[in-house]
């Protein structure tokens, strides 16, 4: 076992799946608005609606696009470097990851090709059943994943055979009651992506005075639906925190920087861990029960902290730490934001009050922070185990992977990710400060090129694929 | 239950050897190819098509990981840095498809990658086959041949034969597809390469012989397999009469059933076993209980599902692409 090749590997999944998750987070999120969209413009019929859906579409293409290119990585990384992990795990794991697939390549692969082609072609209940379906598709996606996540926090539904994890209930495995709190908890994180990202495109036009109609509608669509998911998403981030308590003992200690048992717990609100030591430097506590009340909803449950667990089963208490109080905070930047824009929004004063306008703008990194940092809690925080108290991350990875060739393979993924992903993210760019485009649609892009929607803006226009006579 | 997944597993590879050896083919031709109007043109002719041929490439992979684990974790960790190389080969490609429209100066980092990035992956893919066949060093059914243990000559001459293979699968679509210069050019590569495959062949076969590699015992063992390479042998043959003929259509069908034999040809000298001599087709399966899981969620409806619209989308895109006007517009 090489130690350097353990580290290397580890940072490499971190990244790679880093990069990843920015994409789905963003398209699960704009899929459901398009569906929104288009359901409203069959409604009301209001052309601006349609502006707004082809606007949106093409953003959602490259971003799609992006998440399946990086998403094609993720499939093999659990035989190049995790080998272990994938004969012990791949009768339970492999099985949820081929629905994962199957399911969107089904769904999703298939109505976005109607969605891009078939406005003309097909009747607008069919239209609008294909925006849903793409919806439902990446929803698909986002379960099948969580699912998977969820049996390696929370194992469940399987029995031990020559060191095989062998399922025997899949209702369990498919409906442990810990899916239940983090699927919403991911799905309602992706649906405030989108909503903070619409708004926040709608206050740069505000703020730009351009596109007036559609900037008030993203606006007020972005804040408003934000205003009303955030509380709801706060009481899942709550009831994911029950779950941590109920199963996963020493990240939730990790979380709290609580170094002893308390009877009822008090809550460390900010602090400096101090592993070495194990205390806590500079911190600000709230006294007890507010521990208690906060992990175990209880005035007077026992809390467990670090010192009753073996040192040797402790993650890494700063990534926890710190990643658990950034995501948090996120989230209140982004209630506060939701609500106080919503209010003046529903007083018609939003478009007049530029400081509110910019905080809107500059708010679309929130939500990518806040998933990326709760994703670091979740998985750094469930180290040493791969599988939660069933398999360590140390014995799932390949046992002959040398730190050289893990070396290799991490520079260039970091190189080439770096080198497209910021290209690809360069025309997103490019896309929303150009903005809408008033005109009739150009069917110039086909399914399977999601890319290619953003064609509209071609130096030349590639001239592709008109199928002949 | 473990034949349905292996069948799955079959159609999936070698869906994904012809559709993708399509579009990697045009990729290798592509960097042969002059002039901005001919690169248009050939990429026009895979340009629909790619991505959703490469999608067969991880259908093949959660296949593999679900219904057979242990060979998915040898293999894929086996071939760690290949495999790698290979699919940021295939990222770079399919992003240049999109990304060197939006340049004009700095288009020929796109097209060197998408070139580039075709043959990379081809080559690899080959490669991978070819150690494979020559037999990977496994020590108590664990990979023991160290980081470059897939690397030797054979493996690296089926690199070379699998890019000639894909050329020349590339190239009879490109007659099929194109019209003009692009079609005349392909059609005069056509025969070269067909050579270059065929002296592959012999050279391989020439080589298993004389090496006395474990997979010939098959060979002797089962003599009816000798009916893949009659029916390659004949669409060989075809293959040189319809392109004496000048006809468009034959070729292609012609190179994919010699690819279809070729397939064939190999699954069955592995058969029983996946990884060969190491692990059999029932000693890799999955439980029971995750392959009958799978049959119903995603066996049974939605495979065949994939298909149809894999069907669908290509015959939307049928016919010839439209070369003429339009391109020299700058």
């Amino acid at each position: 076992m090489d130690m350097t090749a353990l580290l290397l590997s580890r940072i490499q999944f971190a990244f790679t799946i880093t990069f990843h998750i920015i994409f789905p987070s963003f398209t699960i999120g704009l899929a459901a608005w398009l569906a929104v969209l288009e359901a409203l413009r069959l409604a009301t019929g209001r052309p601006v609606y349609r502006v707004i859906f082809d606007f949106w579409l093409k953003i959602f293409g490259v971003a799609f696009g992006m998440g399946v290119v990086s998403g094609i990585v993720m499939a093999f990384q659990f035989g190049t470097n995790w080998s272990e992990l994938a004969k012990m795990s791949g009768p339970i794991q492999g099985p949820l990851l081929m629905y994962e697939t199957f399911w969107a390549f089904m769904l999703e692969a298939s109505f976005f090709g109607v969605l891009i082609f078939g406005r003309s072609r097909v009747p607008p209940w069919f239209y609008l059943f294909s925006t849903a379906m793409v919806a439902l598709g990446t929803t698909f996606s986002a379960f099948f994943i969580m699912v998977n996540n969820s049996w390696m926090q929370v194992p469940t539904g399987y029995v031990m055979e020559n060191g095989v994890f062998v399922p025997n209930d899949w209702t369990r495995i498919l409906f442990n009651s810990v899916v239940w709190s983090r699927f919403p908890h991911m799905l309602l994180a992706a649906y405030l992506t989108g909503a903070f990202c619409v708004a926040a495109t709608g206050a740069w036009y505000m703020l730009r005075k351009i596109y007036h109609a559609e900037s008030r509608i993203m606006l007020r669509m972005g804040l408003g639906l934000a205003a009303v998911l955030m509380p709801v998403q706060l009481f899942f981030g709550h009831l994911n925190g029950i779950y941590v308590n109920t199963y996963q003992p020493s990240k939730m200690a990790a979380i709290e920087g609580r170094w002893n048992d308390e009877k009822p717990g008090s809550e460390v609100l900010f602090a400096w861990p101090d592993v070495e030591n194990r205390r806590n430097r500079f911190a600000i506590t709230l006294p007890p029960p507010f521990g208690s009340l906060i992990d175990s909803d209880s005035l007077t449950a026992g809390e467990t902290g670090l010192n009753s667990i073996p040192p040797e089963n402790w993650p890494p208490v700063a990534i926890p730490f710190f990643a658990f109080r950034i995501m948090v905070g996120c989230g209140l930047l982004m209630l506060g934001l939701a609500w106080l824009g919503s209010y003046l929004s529903y007083r018609h004063r939003l478009a007049y009050n530029r400081p509110l306008l910019w905080a809107t703008f500059l708010s679309f990194p929130l939500p990518f922070v806040a998933i990326i940092t709760g994703w670091f809690t979740a998985e750094v925080g469930r180290q040493p185990w791969v599988v939660y108290g069933v398999l360590r991350t140390a014995d799932a990875m390949t046992p002959f992977l040398t730190a050289q060739q893990a070396t290799i393979s991490l520079v260039i993924f970091c190189a080439v990710y770096a080198f497209i992903f910021l290209f690809g993210t360069f025309y997103i760019y490019r896309l929303i400060r150009t903005g809408p485009d008033r005109k009739p649609f150009p069917h110039l892009a086909v399914p399977n090129r999601p890319m290619s929607l953003a064609g509209e803006e071609l130096i030349e226009e590639p001239n592709h694929l008109v199928a002949g006579e | 239950m473990v034949m349905f997944w292996v069948s799955l597993l079959a159609i999936s590879i070698l869906l994904y050897v012809l559709l993708d050896g399509v579009d990697l083919g045009v990729g290798l031709l592509f960097g042969l190819a002059s002039g901005e109007t001919r690169r248009r043109a050939m990429l026009s002719a895979v340009a629909p098509i790619w991505d959703g041929n490469e999608t067969w490439l991880v259908v093949t992979a959660v296949i593999l990981w679900g219904a057979f684990p242990i060979v998915y974790a040898n293999l894929l960790s086996a071939f760690y840095l290949p495999l790698i190389v290979m699919l940021l080969g295939l990222i770079l490609r399919g992003v240049a498809f999109e990304f060197r429209y939006k340049t004009q100066r700095l288009r020929w980092i796109w097209d060197l990658s998408f070139a580039g990035g075709s043959l990379i992956a081809t080559f690899i893919q080959g490669m991978t086959v070819g150690a494979l066949v020559e037999g990977l060093q496994f020590t108590n059914g664990e990979y023991s041949g160290g980081a470059v243990g897939w690397l030797t000559p054979f493996a690296v001459l089926c690199g070379i034969g699998l890019c000639l293979g894909y050329a020349l699968l590339g190239a009879c679509w490109l007659v099929r597809k194109c019209e003009g210069k692009v079609r005349d050019v392909a059609r005069r590569q056509i025969p070269v390469l067909a050579v270059g495959v065929l002296a592959f062949l012999v050279v391989v076969f020439a080589y298993a012989l004389a090496e006395n590699l474990p997979i010939l015992d098959r060979w002797i063992d089962r003599p009816y397999l000798f009916v893949f390479p009659a029916i390659g042998a004949i669409s060989a043959a075809v293959l040189a009469f319809s392109i004496l003929n000048h006809n468009d259509y034959l070729p292609f069908h012609m190179v994919a059933l010699i690819f279809v034999s070729a397939f064939g040809t190999l699954a069955l000298s592995f058969w029983p076993y996946m990884i060969p001599s190491v692990i059999t087709v029932e000693q890799a399966a999955a439980p029971q209980s995750s392959l009958v899981f799978m049959f119903w969620g995603c066996g049974l409806i939605v495979f065949p599902l994939m298909l149809v619209y894999t069907v669908v989308s290509y015959s939307v895109f049928r016919g010839k692409v439209r070369t003429t006007g339009g391109y020299e517009h700058h």
